[in-house]
């Protein structure tokens, strides 16, 4: 885990409990600038509860959070100034119009009437969002709605952006272009830290982290996360898909096996001794099955695997 | 600080705009409900407040009064001195009742004469001083009738004097032909203003925590102070507003008089609406949900509704909810209301009241601004 020189955001110590149960544990991490720094993780695992703490609605019961300099548990409000934080559930009001929204949370940070109006024509332009100034956000559709809380999240200029979850539930092109705002942001300067459950969107960050019942599990960038995935990804091609499933499922050295769209996919802990025992299997249950090939495996195979072999090891 | 208060009551009066349910609930059921109170009945008292004036210091007029403070329907909280004592006692609405013996009285029974009583009611409460009438005659009655007997007994003063009658002279001094409307139109305005902004109030920061969009505002530089304000003025200005409009139905309908000054009232009603939405906004910071609020709403308002002396005299209840009624802002306003509606009277009788809405109503602000926070748990 690197810790980046200029660290933009700087988490240590960091614990909160309901009730007694931790929901974050001892969480330590450190974003640089200009990052787009992934937190990953299952339902539950306190991601929701990472970025509330850091955007400095939720006081943690310890740790230490620095944002842009400022001490976020000390000065929640000067660090407001800062960063930008856009709730897993939609916050805008949705009986005001997508322009009303924006004014109102431009005039809650005080931005001059001529600078606001300079702002808003690129971030509509940019989300595609122009044609929709008139409508009521209650009536968008889910990636409209995601946009139009970008736009108002990036009213006053935030130098960090804390998203938890933006893309959940949004249409494909709408999340191609929220995440093409990402990149221009990130171009322009802009540190970004967003929650996902779509681990496919993972790839696309500098570095992940993922999170697991409120504990840090690994962080690192995808490629070099890649490199810590246990085993080899084999998929298997077949027309009797669940047939080779249920052959394979119990055997020694194989692991996470997994329906996908023409056949099987499954971890094998040594390729060179388990890829003959496969073929026999089987061969011997009378299972059709064509050609077998290592697999690059996704972030979403390889945090799996990463969870499985976690759960296994305790 | 001002700006975004402002801005908040722009925001705020759009989405009322837009709320058509919002708007139908701030008209149609309070003028319903006007119109079901202003028809309605009538309730059994106990406990008058009474105030006394011996004039004639005899054994006979010690005797008639002990009979009405032995009573339970009446309760002597005053002895005065003066008429100016009698007046003030029901001005300020210490007193429902007052009873005068005139100088002379043992005197005149003594001769077998008719002995004249001065009773005065305050007719305000119509419902309450007619019954109470009921039994001020009643009690009267029976001590004519023991005093002749007694007076036979020992064969006594003049002859003749078989049936020695106590006269009493009615005059009620204010909503001179006890209608009852009369009483229960202005409690209404009263009441209805209570439940609907307490409601709103407490709803409106509530909702907001529940769909979320609190948790947005959260992260901008808005103060507390500033939050709360913007949520609450617009409730003070509709309070205002209805106020004025179910007034006004109720004059206009049921021909209720207005004889007091509407600058009185003003006051009154501003104080009024201070501890209503102190009142809300200590039940918003302690629900989370919309459901708890309106519980919270349902267990508070409820009893204050009947412990106000809306329907009931506080003067009949158990001691210690009448304790209760000087932390409830509706009792006071109601005093208020009525007396400005119905006796015109002024600042110099209703201060005690304007002082206790503004120690209740500072008090509930302060509490639930300092209670709220701009964070999560
Ligand atoms: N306000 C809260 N009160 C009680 N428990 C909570 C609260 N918020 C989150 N939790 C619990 O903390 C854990 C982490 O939740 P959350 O941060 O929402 O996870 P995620 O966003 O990764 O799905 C969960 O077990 C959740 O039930
Ligand atoms: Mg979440």
């Amino acid at each position: 885990m690197s810790a980046p020189a200029a660290a933009q955001i700087e988490v240590a110590g960091l614990v909160k409990r309901f009730a007694g149960v931790a929901a974050v544990a001892d969480l330590e991490f450190a974003v640089a600038a200009g990052e787009i720094f992934g937190l990953v993780g299952p339902d539950g695992a306190g991601k929701t509860t990472v970025m509330r703490m850091l955007a400095g609605v939720m006081p943690p019961e310890s740790g230490r959070i620095v944002i842009d300099g400022i001490d976020v548990i000390a000065d929640p409000e000067r660090a407001k100034q800062h960063l930008s934080y856009m709730p897993q559930r939609f916050g805008l009001y949705e009986d005001l119009t997508v322009d009303e929204n924006i004014r109102f949370y431009a005039d809650l940070f005080e931005i001059p009437r001529r600078l606001r109006d300079e702002r808003i024509g690129p971030l509509l332009a940019a989300s595609n969002m122009a044609p929709f100034r008139r409508r009521l956000a209650g009536q968008l559709s889910g990636g409209m709605k995601q946009k139009l809380g970008l736009i108002c999240a990036l009213i006053h200029t935030p130098r960090i952006l804390l998203l938890d979850e933006p893309t959940t539930g949004v249409d494909p092109v709408s999340r191609r272009d929220f995440w093409r705002i990402l990149y221009s942001l990130r171009e322009s300067g802009v540190t970004i830290l967003i929650s996902t459950a779509y681990l496919d969107e993972a790839e696309r960050c500098t570095r992940l982290a993922l999170l697991h019942q409120g504990r840090l599990k690994y962080c690192d960038t995808p490629r070099r996360l890649k490199q810590l995935m246990p085993g080899v990804l084999l998929t298997i091609a077949s027309p009797d898909a669940r047939a080779v499933r249920d052959t394979i499922a119990g055997l020694e050295g194989v692991s996470g096996v997994l329906l996908v769209g023409d056949g099987v996919r499954a971890v094998v802990d040594d390729e060179a001794r388990r890829l003959p025992e496969l073929r026999r299997a089987l061969a011997s249950a009378g299972v059709p099955f064509g050609a077998v090939a290592r697999t690059e495996p996704t972030i979403e195979d390889l945090f799996v695997a990463l969870l499985r072999q976690d759960e296994e090891a305790a | 600080m001002f700006e975004r208060i402002w801005h908040m009551l722009v925001k705020e009066f759009i989405q009322l705009k837009r709320d058509r349910w919002a708007r139908f609930r701030l008209i149609v059921p309070p003028l319903v409900q006007m119109l079901v109170f202003g028809y309605a009945a009538t309730f059994e008292v106990y406990h008058v407040p009474t105030v006394v004036l011996d004039r004639d210091h005899s054994q006979e007029s010690r005797e008639l009064i002990s009979r009405f403070s032995f009573s339970d329907r009446f309760r002597v909280v005053k002895i005065a001195r003066s008429d100016a004592e009698v007046e003030d006692a029901i001005n300020r609405s210490d007193a429902a009742l007052a009873i005068v013996v005139h100088a002379g009285f043992a005197e005149l029974l003594l001769k077998g004469q008719s002995a004249p009583l001065q009773v005065i009611v305050d007719g305000t409460n119509s419902n309450t001083a007619l019954i109470a009438l009921g039994y001020l005659n009643l009690i009267v009655q029976q001590y004519a009738a023991d005093y002749g007997a007694d007076l036979l007994r020992r064969g006594v003063g003049a002859p003749g004097a078989g049936i020695v009658q106590v006269g009493i002279e009615q005059r009620p001094w204010y909503n001179a032909d006890l209608n009852g409307r009369w009483f229960f139109v202005p409690g209404v305005v009263g009441s209805l203003t209570l439940v609907l902004v307490v409601s709103l109030t407490a709803s409106a920061i509530v909702r907001e925590r529940e769909i979320g969009t609190l948790e947005q505002i959260m992260v901008t530089p808005i103060r507390p102070a500033e939050y709360i304000l913007g949520k609450t003025v617009p409730f003070f200005i509709i309070g205002l507003a209805e106020v004025a409009l179910v007034a006004l139905f109720g004059t206009l309908w049921f021909g209720v008089p207005f004889v007091g000054s509407p600058l009185i009232l003003l006051l009154g009603t501003c104080l009024f609406l201070l501890s209503t939405l102190g009142l809300g906004l200590l039940i918003s910071t302690l629900s989370k949900t919309q459901q708890q609020a309106f519980a919270a709403n349902f267990f508070v308002l409820n009893p204050m509704f009947t412990l106000s002396g809306f329907a009931f005299p506080i003067a009949s209840m158990p001691e210690p909810l009448q304790w209760l009624s000087y932390l409830n802002p509706l009792s006071y306003y109601l005093v208020v209301i009525r007396a400005t509606f119905l006796k015109g009277v002024g600042l110099d009788a209703l201060w005690p009241d304007l002082i206790g809405m503004t120690l209740l109503g500072s008090l509930l602000l302060g509490i639930s601004i300092l209670r709220f926070r701009k964070s999560l748990d």
